[in-house]
């Protein structure tokens, strides 16, 4: 297919753009492929615009006599305004905006277009193999296998190709289980506790149904992450009788009388519709000119956002202190287990273990349980907060995810290596990008669809130095400890730093970010010069002496 | 002391607010002016002090099987929860506190016993580190346009104004005088605020007693004074911070608004501020917001919001916006009033100076601009704080909401302020302890008849002396935001007001940010500074060092060896954080299966230790700590809470009542 095809009207001049907080500037706009173009003829190239036809969530249009306004709102939630002369022009201009910002192919997506203007120093597709974490573990313990009974993706194919299990479970017993666990999706470490050997595992729903199926490598499977006479507990994502209903459609969960020493928690996060309904209502209040309080406060109330963050922050602190402080071994799991499970053992893992709060340590977890363990991005991030689309699919679920660690992140300032612009990039990347990284929906399909050779990862891009700098944290300093975060409401916030991101002048807090950076740098430079002229002192005294 | 009957209870249970069942054990003291909580126990022996001026209800609750629980909820925002074995004594302790918090004269407060050893110099030299007079010639009055005035010397005029008073150079003293007639509590309109740039200025006054038809020719002068002060502007703003209905219903009282028709030139505004009964419940709400034990997202922010407070905060800010843009954007003056002119007036005034002028973002300039905004200009101190027992209906937290819009412009601009958090803080604390005499009284004569400067001391003094503590380490006196006026949005979606939980919870620590940026900032500041001058001494050394050997004269200086210095930062990993009650379902949990009996009451004893929202009972024990102690860098203590301050700084002993 030809993108020309999809483009009526390839330029048009004379444009005028509107910005929240810039002054307008008029220019000309073109459209490519994969882009939206706008350029001002201004000689300082400042006011360009390079948007990703992927990035649009929506777009209208309107008309006051031959002057067409079309208001495209961005899945990293921006809102721009583009005034175009001419009906004709700003009618083909639209649907064919509308037409390349919902192709339907994955592999017309960009990053199967995308040169890389730089150098690949490392490839990102291969930074972060489960063979490496594997080899981590088996420096600390011996109880643990690489298993690859799901090489070519028929055990579940969801799952990645290799997995860790424990080593007393042998591959025939792994298809036993996976044919009782919804999708496939058997229980698999997720976290190795170093400081008491208690482990995170993660899986999906039992096929109980409603006759109480069991399955005795199920049972022994999981009890074999169990120390002798030591307990565990199961953390169910959804409420007791939410578990119970899905019993009715063939699922489950694990029944006392079958696995005694296991305890269930129930716990209640939000999944789908109700994310993305509550994401929808917080970005409408957060676009809200009214100066009106109330209306403010009782919006961001009615989105129920905060809930959600809250409700999310409290199960990952839960399981983190079952293993931490119970010395008890936790089962996580909701219905797939690709949603609101992943939430949990990730945000877990960033409050217990240090590695996960520096930046190849975070990227590692995000490949670890979010690419390879099948967090459907494309489904899931297909539409932002914007669409109008009543596809059910969509949620921002790994939004919420990237907020929780903000949250974090906000209080215990000092813990993590990347700064703020990491997550939000993050989030930006997952919605729209010119890497083939968050493309597919596990890695099943990415193999499918050959993106490692096809496609640049983000990771190649992110950990080159240069851009390395721009998402380190300069108050970072190693915290080997577990960190708990407050979940009381007062500890928590909006993060500004995505919702209101297009509504407030960001300069002063970009200035006092820069004033950060400028005291730590001065600091090191000045250490640095006086340990040097302390250095030069100590040989000329030592030349001194010899002289003598 | 004749109204403390039980100087001393021991076996006295302190609980934590959050969770009942974490509570320590102590002995309560009584002393003349603080109560003071001694835990047991040999190592630690944790005092809590809370000076009685600090308390602001005392509540006995029905007594229980463990004893006479006792609420005491302090004007700093500290509730302390007590039981008290034996219902007599608790009684006893709830008489003796109830005529303790509340002094009937002022001889019975804090400052007049306070003693912080310093001689009668340092003390005269504190009271005068903030100098108004210095303050109008630094905006540049006296000028062509304005001239002091001593129409008010002996208080004659007005007695809650100050004597010396800036009036256009126009108003003669005959003006003055008929136009302080017409105005309630006789607060004629007077200079706040003068914009050296472009001549616009701010000037205060009470409401017109114009009823539904009064006028007063005067007063109109007065007020053609002020425009013709700013000879740049052919009108003034005459701005009315009280809603519409309330300044209408003063009409029917003989008092009420500027009528446009009998002033020339004026150009009238409602802004509508809410009265000071309205902002006590209002804060009385939010409190009972962060006082519910483990509230939903929901119920908190739906409190917040019920409450009002962040949209009574939002109203003083409007205000001052709409302010601060006419004096610098339009360059017109503007007259401001409520009913008396103490309360709402002082605060919008204050709001637009300090966005327009960035000398009282500096810590100096900010003591300036309370001492005369609100100090000398008569605002109730002492009625609003009920630093006396008086009337309950004229307690009102006027001066805290200026003190959070002062906050929430610092989280909208990092650097524009020299002070921090901490400096707000500290400030709040001092209004209400009554242990400096600045904010004594409701007004400057009563405070000279008092003799407030010979008989204590001054908090500017105090602050100043501990500035370290204070500063903002992004502060940057070059800065683009430490320069000219600040321009905050208005729209909540553009300017998020916040909840305050670092003055509203501040007791909470487990409710903060374990980590302070602002702290860790400052220590690297500090340590800056010493490797700045240690690079001085090197540089000189190597120089003396290569002119020694060039001159093969040889003379050594000994190493110094500051490289202990440099670890500073890096191995304070003692404050305690454990996890917080996450689940009410581990609570339950226990079904005690025989074999795993331990297991099962070490899951019980755990919940019993969690004891993350109090700091200081969790302190040092525990290694599972997630973070270093960042208050412990601070080189003088800035972590300490002034209510300890006073406790070391003062004579007091702890037994002195026993």
């Amino acid at each position: 297919m030809e993108f020309a095809e999809l483009i009526k009207t390839p330029r048009a001049d004379n444009v005028v753009l509107h910005c929240p907080f810039h002054l307008a500037v008029e220019g000309t706009l073109c459209l490519t492929g994969h882009h939206l173009i706008f350029s001002s003829r201004r000689q300082d190239n400042a006011e360009e615009l390079w948007l990703l036809h992927s990035n649009i969530d929506s777009i209208d249009k309107r008309f006051v006599g031959s002057l067409g306004t079309i208001v495209i709102k961005c899945k990293d939630l921006r809102i721009i305004q583009l005034d175009i002369p001419g009906m004709e022009e700003c009618l083909n201009i639209a649907s064919s905006i509308e037409a390349l910002s919902t192709l339907d192919s994955v592999t017309l997506m960009y990053p199967f277009f995308y040169r890389p203007m730089f150098e690949v120093l490392e490839d990102g597709w291969s930074s972060f193999l489960l063979e490496q974490e594997f080899e981590l573990l088996s420096s600390v313990t011996n109880e643990w296998r690489l298993s690859c009974v799901n090489k070519d993706f028929s055990v579940c194919p969801s799952y990645p190709p290799v997995v860790i299990v424990p080593k007393s479970i042998d591959d025939e017993a792994l298809r036993k289980v996976a044919l009782f666990r919804h999708g496939g999706r058997f229980p698999m470490l997720s976290y190795y506790h170093k400081k008491n050997g208690m482990v995170m595992m993660r899986s999906s729903q039992p096929l109980t149904g409603t006759n109480g199926r069991r399955c005795k490598e199920d049972e022994k499977l999981v009890n074999a992450t169990l120390r002798s006479g030591r307990r565990g507990f199961v953390i169910d994502t959804r409420p007791l009788n939410v578990a119970q209903q899905a019993r009715a459609k063939g699922g489950g969960f694990e029944q006392e009388v079958h696995y005694p020493q296991w305890r269930r928690i129930h716990k209640y996060i939000e999944r789908f519709n109700i994310l993305q309904e509550s994401f929808i209502k917080l970005v409408e209040a957060c676009n809200d000119q009214s100066h009106n309080m109330d209306r403010w406060l009782s919006k961001l109330e009615a989105s129920n956002w905060l809930t959600h963050i809250k409700e999310l922050l409290t199960t990952a602190c839960l399981a983190a202190q079952c293993i931490d402080r119970e010395s008890a071994s936790v089962l996580v799991h909701g219905s797939e287990g690709t949603d609101s499970t992943l939430q949990v053992t990730s945000l877990a893992q960033i409050i217990l273990d240090p590695r996960c709060r520096t930046i190849r340590g975070f990227e590692a977890l995000i490949v670890r349980e979010w690419l390879q363990a099948g967090h459907p991005f494309q489904q899931r991030c297909a539409q932002s907060a914007y669409s109008n689309s009543k596809q059910k699919w969509e949620a921002p679920v790994f939004l919420l995810f990237l907020e929780c660690v903000w949250q974090i992140h906000r209080q215990f300032p000092c813990s993590f290596e990347f700064n703020e612009q990491f997550l939000i990039m993050l989030f930006e990347h997952a919605y729209a990008s010119q890497f083939g990284t968050f493309l597919g929906n596990n890695e099943n399909e990415r193999a499918k669809l050959k993106l490692p050779q096809k496609t640049m990862s983000l990771w190649s891009w992110v950990n080159r130095p240069e851009e390395l700098s721009r998402f380190q944290n300069p108050i970072y300093e190693a915290n080997s400890l577990v960190i708990w975060p407050s979940v009381a409401p007062q500890s928590l916030q909006l993060w500004e730093g995505v919702f209101l991101r297009w509504n407030r002048p960001s300069k002063f807090l970009e200035e006092a970010e820069k004033e950060r950076i400028n005291i730590i740098k001065y600091n090191k430079e000045l250490q640095a010069r006086v340990n040097a002229l302390r250095r030069r002192l100590a040989e000329l005294e030592v030349n001194d002496a010899v002289q003598e | 002391m004749e109204h403390i009957r039980m100087p001393k209870v021991e076996n006295v249970r302190l609980l934590d607010r959050l969770s009942s069942r974490r509570a320590v054990v102590g002995t309560l003291y009584l002393t003349a002016t603080h109560v003071i909580f001694v835990e047991n126990g040999s190592e630690t022996r944790k005092e809590t002090w809370v000076l009685h001026s600090q308390i602001s209800s005392i509540e006995k609750q029905a007594t229980t099987a463990t004893g006479c629980p006792l609420l005491i909820r302090c004007k700093n925002f500290q509730v302390i929860q007590l039981v008290i074995p034996q219902e007599r004594d608790c009684h006893d302790v709830y008489i003796s506190l109830i005529r303790l918090a509340r002094p009937v004269k002022y001889e019975e407060l804090y400052c007049f016993s306070f003693n912080p050893k310093l001689d009668k110099e340092e003390r005269e030299q504190g009271w005068k580190l903030v100098d108004l007079n210095e303050e109008y010639n630094r905006m540049g009055v006296p000028n062509n346009y304005w001239q002091i005035s001593d129409v008010n010397r002996d208080y004659g005029v007005c007695d809650s104004y100050p004597t010396e008073i800036y009036v256009p150079k126009s108003a003669t003293a005959h003006i003055i005088v008929g136009s302080s007639k017409f105005r309630s509590r006789r607060r004629f309109p007077a200079l706040s605020y003068y914009c050296k740039g472009n001549n616009a200025s701010i000037c205060r006054s009470s409401q017109p007693l114009s009823g539904f038809s009064a006028r007063c020719l005067e007063d109109e002068q007065m007020l053609q004074a002020i425009r013709k002060a700013n000879p740049g502007s052919d009108f003034i703003y005459v701005v009315d911070t009280r809603p519409k209905l309330n300044a209408m219903a003063n009409r029917a009282a003989g008092k009420g608004y500027e009528n446009e028709d009998n002033y020339s030139n004026i150009k009238f505004q409602f802004i509508g501020i809410e009265n000071i009964h309205v902002m006590r419940n209002s804060l009385q709400k939010m409190l009972e917001v962060c006082e519910l034990k483990s509230p939903s997202m929901s119920d908190f922010l739906w409190g917040l919001e019920n409450s009002g407070w962040l949209k009574h905060i939002k109203a003083i800010m409007d205000a001052g916006i709409f302010i601060a843009k006419a004096v610098a954007e339009e360059g017109v003056s503007v007259l401001v009033h409520c009913s008396d002119g103490w309360d709402r007036t002082a605060q919008v005034c204050s709001v637009a100076s300090l966005l327009l002028d960035p000398y009282y973002r500096t810590m100096k300039g900010f003591m300036v601009l309370i001492e005369k905004d609100w100090v000398s200009f008569g605002h109730k101190f002492n009625h609003r704080y009920g630093n006396l027992d008086g009337d309950p209906k004229e307690i009102s937290p006027v001066i805290d909401q200026f003190i959070e819009c002062v906050w929430q412009l610092m989280e909208q601009f990092p650097c524009a302020f020299e002070f921090n958090e901490r400096f707000l803080i500290h400030i709040q604390h001092h209004i209400y302890s009554c242990q400096f005499g600045n904010f004594l009284c409701n007004s400057q004569k009563e405070r000279r008849e008092l003799k407030i400067k010979e008989r204590t001391y001054s908090l500017w003094a105090h602050l100043w002396k501990n500035r370290a503590d204070y500063l903002n380490p992004l502060y940057r006196s070059d800065h683009s935001q430490s320069q000219g006026t600040l321009h905050p949005q208005i729209a909540p979606c553009n300017f998020l007001y916040k909840f305050w939980s670092g003055m509203y919870n501040r007791f909470e620590k487990g409710l903060h940010p374990r980590q302070s940026v602002t702290d860790y900032l400052m220590a690297v500041k500090e340590e800056t500074q010493q490797l700045e001058e240690e690079l001085e001494v090197l540089q000189e050394r190597l120089a003396n060092l290569q002119k020694s050997q060039s001159g093969n004269n040889k003379v050594k200086s000994k190493q110094q060896d500051r490289s202990k210095q440099f670890g500073l930062y890096t191995s304070n990993n003692s404050l305690a954080n454990t996890p917080q009650e996450y689940s009410n379902d581990l609570k339950s949990f226990p079904s005690r299966s025989p074999s795993q009996g331990d297991e099962d009451s070490a899951l019980i004893l755990t919940q019993d230790n969690l004891k993350s929202s109090d700091p200081d009972l969790s302190a040092n024990s525990d290694q599972e700590s997630g973070v270093e102690d960042l208050s412990c860098r601070s080189p003088s203590g800035g972590g300490c809470l002034p209510s300890e301050d006073s406790g070391k700084d003062s004579d007091e002993a702890v037994f002195l009542a026993g």
